[in-house]
């Protein structure tokens, strides 16, 4: 098994706050990676780090490595727009554009460039496809995406994110905002994914991360606790703040 | 109602518990009063136009009322001329400010750093609060001789005209597209960007179109200050009631428009004449196009507000 990305003693700051602290992880080829602990102890923080997202953030530094296939996208001559091209992300809240269904999923392959209208149709549908969406909507791809539940629009997302084949797909608390049978369906759709895709989901749900993740950590106060295959993190805690944490005593 | 402390002060249930409501009553009909009075002062303005004005629909043959010639003192009263001088101004400044304006305004919100849109937004809203006169004024004495050493006949033209305008109108299109902008969530940039979009991308695919019935809005208003503008347009366009020949250079030749003449021959009338009436009625001509905008501005917002919840939502 392959690290698709090798973060190396990763420290982030927002102005003198350090809000990750010397993080080491190894994010697994085509497995899901999930990060769980309380808020506001920066796994968010982190995940936004992945694609440098934090970027947009005024007065942020980071320090340290992020090799994504060998390459540390924190390097000089990166171009951002390639990286996230590669690395794609689906955020907390649905946020599909006030435009139609369509244009939603084709956006990224029109400002890539990367097909002319013929194969944007097949790219379209794809991706609908790969985002279990297609059937429900594939009637009305010209209605607005607005117009879809929360559930489908969280799907548009996704179907929108793998629409560029990127590589690998971060995932903010995806669910968050979803009621339960839609949360299952995407759960669903994450285990698919995994094949084709590298995954890393943050979540505040336990449950969820023990049942789609293949490895997990724990993070404490912009540390990483904890790392390791999820059966194993959950079952046999080496760290006692894991064990009290996933019990909920404490968090 | 007693006006006495000590007897106010005494019967506090009976006395005082009504006090209240007849200041609510008296306060809720004021308001009554107020929006009611605007009604009645429009209705009463529309009623006046129309009875001063009305006149110049019946006693001018049609033909002559949009025919090309404007010659008030030998009868003749062709609104053409006038239409034409306000379309240009009006459409020159439109081409100059809207670009200008979106642009300064995708800079503003989108582009520039905090420090830079500190000094510049209260810059922008000072050119609102200049006197149209002292930017006509301006046109006149600075852009005139400009205008005229770069080749035209005279430096006073429609085009001259069209960019004290434009100048005029934006402040408004600029503050009122930033605001637009701003309303735009931060997530549909984060969408945009996480997928790859360049910032331009970002700003020209998803920015843009998702603030569009707020740059239309900004555009209309900005548009209705044009077109009702007076004094500026009167000192820098030259003031000759003729249609200029058609063609690319037209612009750049004098026109009269239809507040400038309005202003310009009030003065000098005959209270009562058939030419006082047709200033009134041009008066009418203006109420219409200005209503026509306005309406046709609610209603591309209006359908952009509807597709955009798709009725389920």
């Amino acid at each position: 098994m392959e690290n698709k990305i090798d973060v190396q003693d990763f420290n982030f700051y927002y102005g003198s706050f350090h809000a990750l602290k010397g993080l080491t992880i190894p994010i697994r080829e085509r497995q899901i990676t999930a990060l769980i602990g309380p808020s506001g102890c920066g796994k968010s923080t982190f995940l936004r780090s992945l694609n440098r997202m934090n970027d947009t953030i005024a007065g942020t530094r980071a320090t340290g490595e992020v090799l994504l296939d060998g390459q540390n996208i924190y390097a000089p001559h990166v171009d951002v727009t390639e990286l996230r091209h590669r690395v794609g992300m689906v955020f907390q809240r649905p946020n599909p554009f006030p435009q139609s269904i369509y244009d939603n999923v084709a956006f990224g392959p029109r400002v890539l460039g990367m097909a002319g209208s013929k194969a944007l149709d097949r790219i379209v549908q794809e991706s609908l496809e790969g985002a279990g969406l297609w059937g429900e909507i594939k009637h009305r791809l010209q209605d607005p995406a607005l117009s879809l539940n929360p559930g489908q629009q969280q799907r548009l997302c996704i179907a929108r994110a793998i629409a560029v084949k990127p590589e690998v797909i971060l995932m903010d608390e995806p669910c968050s905002a979803l009621d339960p049978v839609a949360t299952l369906k995407v759960e669903e759709l994450m285990r698919i994914l995994a094949k084709e895709y590298t995954i890393v989901i943050v979540t505040h749900n336990m449950q969820q991360a023990a049942r789609v993740s293949d490895f997990t950590g724990f993070f404490w106060l912009g540390e990483l606790v904890e790392f390791g295959p999820t059966a194993q993190l959950f079952a046999t805690p080496q760290a006692e703040l894991t064990e009290s944490y996933i019990t909920g005593r404490r968090g | 109602m007693s006006t006495n402390p000590s007897l106010a002060a005494s019967d506090t249930t009976e006395e005082s518990a009504p006090r209240p409501r007849i200041g609510e009553w008296i306060i809720e009909n004021l308001i009554r009063l107020a929006g009611l009075s605007t009604v009645v002062i429009i209705g009463l303005i529309f009623l006046f136009l129309l009875r001063e004005g009305g006149p110049t629909f019946l006693d001018i043959p049609l033909r002559q009322l949009f025919g090309s010639r404007w010659y008030p003192i030998e009868g003749i009263f062709g609104l053409l001329p006038l239409i034409v001088g306000s379309l240009l101004v009006t459409v020159g400044a439109v081409f100059i400010a809207v670009p200008l304006g979106l642009i300064t305004a995708i800079y503003l919100g989108e582009i520039a750093p905090p420090w830079q849109r500190e000094i510049l937004k209260p810059l922008i809203e000072m050119l609102a609060g200049i006197p149209s006169i002292v930017l006509g004024f301006l046109g006149w004495v600075a852009l005139a001789p400009l205008i005229q050493n770069a080749g035209a006949a005279t430096g006073l033209t429609a085009f001259t005209g069209a960019v004290i305008l434009a100048y005029m109108s934006l402040p408004t299109i600029i503050s009122i597209s930033e605001d637009a902008l701003y309303a735009v969530p931060k997530e549909y940039r984060d969408g945009a960007l996480a997928i790859g979009a360049t910032q331009w991308q970002t700003i020209w695919r998803v920015v843009l179109p998702a603030a569009r019935s707020g740059i239309v809005i900004a555009v209309m208003l900005g548009i209705g200050r044009a077109i009702g503008e007076t004094m500026a347009v009167m000192l820098v366009t030259g003031n000759a009631a003729n249609i200029p020949a058609l063609s690319g250079g037209m612009i750049f030749e004098p026109v009269r428009t239809m507040t400038a003449t309005i202003a310009a021959e009030m003065g000098e009338v005959a209270q009562g004449s058939l030419h006082y009436n047709t200033l009134f009625g041009i008066g009418i001509v203006l109420f219409i196009i200005t209503f026509a905008i306005n309406s046709l501005a609610g209603r591309i917002v209006g359908t952009r507000g509807a597709r955009r919840t798709g009725g389920k939502l």
